[in-house]
């Protein structure tokens, strides 16, 4: 089997004369008018979030709606490639899959390790239980230190715990040195999805962003321009800042070490400027030995970017000469998701997004329309131990297609999980009454021949009653942007009662 | 060979076409074929929606009828896959365990188990667009995945090569699921129309006169879609072109 090779169905050769990877075999995208950004779901408290609403809004603004579907698409096709050019590809993803289980269910005992030997090398490793921990943990270091800016790098763990609003009203300036990260906080956004935060918005919503706070011209949304006056606005920013915060991709439990992957190298600038580094890592983070981080570090940015590697892939082994590295091991729900026999493996996610890449619901919602911390396929997994109420649309968000599942570095079963959570929150009276009666309504019909024969006896009951469970109760539901078919004359059952003789019984 | 066949509700009441055509078909092939009268549904749509609960009678129904046949046959990859893989709701007896071991979709039956290789009486003299219903694809593995690493393969174009005349056109996202998804094709039709106008358009700027499918969900939705763009595009199952339709 080795060597094969996808039919050409599925596959984009690289384009000849342009580098395989990377920026260089993106498919130039030029969106054609300004249009206004159509921005995400609306947050109403504890209220399910309606995912659908937002999806309509963001498919309301067609050039976002088309650049987001070919950006995101165009990863998913260089993602292809990659796995293509690797022999391998399917036995690193097993491997990955194994040595993450295994991690996470000795996970006490390699954080132990992990601690042990990160205080050797001289880290401060703290403990946090929760978001309110881990931000008090940080505010109570950046104020022993007398810090006044904070310069931090890309990290989802840190939009969990609402960091950046949590520092903001403690009087401590938070600089994000990613620079769609840093688009983000200039918007007052949240990312949109965990490695191309900003992939929502044209150059033309940038532009306006840095007009507005950094005072670039509105008219000129060239790239290099954006870019720069981004970056000489912000570098000075970095330069004095007192302390940096990164995130980690992974913990090497035996070296007492952790490892970030950036393509920027901004990480490398939060870590390395400021004399105080502190790295916010969740405890799933963990993995044994640092013969195992390969497999990883192969996977990670072929399935998110369809590069080979990451520009920077930063080990931090202790704190700089004259300098401090504190260490927060978060867990903020994560031991609780471990106890759920169901979704547990979901803690396997390295967070490489090529599962919202791939989802055709995703691509054409925006990650906002989640009105969640993790968008797409994995967030509808992971959201709803959060909260559980607030989230229980969100697996609905689906059409449990399967390819999520195909395209996890790390095998997690998505769509089985997002199956899994409708029936818990069916089971838990998390499903509006409305749909819930209707399937009880269908459930009955379907279950009693005599009745379905006559709901659908006729042409004319066949419609009224046929979509009915189909379509919820609402003909024009389905009606509203497709044609609803025609029922023939007679059904199948008709048709074989009358043409062939010797079929069982009538139903009873 | 006692074979049961399964003509899914939305076949039954809307595409009655694929349901004989299935019959006729494996009747070609001298098999015994019956269809239980008293059938209606696999389940899927309240298991779909995460009703287990309100599935249970309606999978216990679904075995009733079937229970005793050397196999059960369907037209449709998604009704299949539920029975076989997902009917967990109604208590797995052996009764119900043989029924889900010995459900078979159309393509698969006619590809793993009778091994099919002519269908002199078919001919369809069109540029035809195959689609995989995404739960025959990644979840009975129809075809090989574009996501995986692994060597191509495609049953059903398998089978239809062997149909005189049919000529394929290929799109640009052949795996990417058309948005019916059940009852997702409802509570998120923003979501489900766009995605099946993108299909549909990918299916037409191919250059297909015919989308071809295992799967009557699928179809009724793009159809829709089609029907919506005022596309000429046409929409068939694999059965009617297997059991010789001519168009």
């Amino acid at each position: 089997m080795s060597g094969a090779q996808g039919s050409d169905l599925n596959r984009n050769p690289p384009r000849s004369g342009r580098l395989d990877h990377a920026e260089g075999a993106s498919v130039p995208l030029h969106s054609r008018v300004r249009e206004a950004q159509p921005r995400g779901a609306v947050i109403n408290g504890d209220q399910p979030i309606n995912q659908a609403e937002a999806a309509e809004r963001f498919m309301a603004a067609p050039e976002h709606e088309r650049m987001h579907d070919a950006r995101l698409w165009d990863l998913r096709q260089k993602r292809d490639r990659q796995m293509h050019g690797i022999t391998e590809w399917e036995d690193l993803r097993r491997l990955a899959s194994e040595i993450k289980e295994h991690a996470l269910t000795h996970l006490d005992h390699y954080l132990e390790q992990f601690e042990t030997n990160a205080r050797a090398n001289g880290i401060h490793v703290h403990w946090a239980q929760d978001a309110d921990e881990h931000n008090a943990i940080i505010l109570s270091l950046l104020r022993d230190h007398g810090v006044k800016r904070l310069i931090k790098s890309k990290s989802m763990l840190t939009e969990e715990c609402g960091f950046r609003d949590f520092m903001a009203e403690s009087g401590v300036e938070v600089v994000e040195t990613d620079l769609g990260e840093r688009i983000q906080q200039l918007d007052d956004e949240a990312p949109s999805h965990v490695v191309v935060p900003a992939v929502h918005k044209l150059r033309s919503d940038v532009a306006d962003v840095f007009a507005r706070t950094l005072g670039t011209d509105p008219n000129d949304d060239d790239v290099h321009y954006l870019t720069e006056q981004q970056r000489e606005k912000t570098r000075p920013l970095i330069l004095d800042a007192q302390a940096g915060l990164t995130g980690a991709n992974f913990v090497v439990a035996e070296t007492g070490t952790f490892v970030v992957c950036t393509n920027e190298g901004n990480a490398d600038l939060s870590a390395n400027t400021p004399p105080l580094q502190i790295a916010s890592i969740g405890i799933e983070k963990v993995i044994p030995r640092l013969e195992d981080l390969p497999v990883f570090v192969r996977l990670l940015s072929r399935s998110a970017l369809g590069s080979p590697i990451t520009q920077y892939t930063s080990h931090f082994r202790g704190p700089r000469r004259g300098g401090e590295l504190h260490v927060v091991l978060v867990d903020n729900g994560r031991s609780e998701r471990l106890g759920m026999e169901q979704f547990w493996t979901s803690l396997k996610c390295i967070r490489c997004g090529a599962c919202m890449n791939t989802c055709p619901v995703f691509r054409r919602s925006g990650g906002l329309s989640y009105g969640a911390t993790y968008a797409g396929p994995i967030g509808l997994i992971i959201d709803p131990t959060f909260n559980r109420h607030r989230y229980s649309s969100l697996p609905f968000s689906s059409t449990l297609n399967g390819s999520c599942t195909n395209v996890c570095p790390v095998k997690i079963n998505i769509h089985e999980q997002i199956a899994g959570w409708r029936r818990v929150l069916a089971e838990t009276h998390e499903l509006p009454l409305m749909k819930k009666a209707m399937m009880r309504e269908a459930g009955h019909l379907l279950s009693h021949p005599a009745l379905y024969r006559a709901a659908i006896a006729t042409a004319d009951s066949a419609l009224k009653h046929l979509p009915r469970f189909m379509v919820y109760n609402r003909l024009n539901t389905w009606g509203h942007g497709r044609e609803v078919p025609a029922p023939p004359r007679e059904t199948f059952h008709q048709w074989y009662a009358a043409n062939r003789a010797s079929g069982q019984g009538e139903p009873s | 060979m006692r074979i049961g066949l399964f003509v899914p509700c939305y076949i039954d009441a809307f595409h009655p076409e694929v349901g004989i055509a299935t019959l006729q078909l494996l009747e070609r092939f001298g098999l015994d074929v019956e269809y239980p009268r008293n059938q209606t549904c696999c389940g899927q749509p309240m298991t779909n929606t995460g009703c287990h609960a309100e599935s249970a009678a309606t999978e216990a129904l679904f075995v009733r009828n079937f229970t005793g046949y050397d196999y059960v046959v369907a037209p449709s990859g998604s009704c299949v896959h539920h029975v076989r893989c997902d009917m967990d709701a109604v208590e797995q007896t052996d009764d119900v365990r043989q029924v889900r071991a010995r459900t078979y979709e159309l393509v698969e039956f006619l590809h793993d188990i009778l091994k099919v290789d002519a269908f002199p009486w078919a001919e369809f003299p069109h540029r035809v667009s195959l689609h995989n219903n995404c739960n025959a694809l990644r979840g009975l593995n129809h075809a090989s995945m574009s996501e995986l690493r692994e060597p191509a393969f495609s049953k059903p174009a398998d089978l239809l090569a062997r149909v005189r005349g049919l000529e394929f056109v290929h799109i640009q996202r052949p795996d990417e699921c058309c948005g019916f998804g059940g009852t997702f094709s409802v509570f998120e039709k923003g979501v489900s129309e766009k995605m099946g106008y993108d299909k549909v358009r990918d299916h037409s700027n191919a250059g297909a006169a015919y989308v071809v499918s295992a799967d009557s969900s699928c179809m009724m939705h793009q159809q829709g879609c089609a029907q919506r763009l005022d596309m000429p595009l046409k929409f068939i199952h694999i059965a009617q072109i297997l059991n010789g339709a001519r168009a």
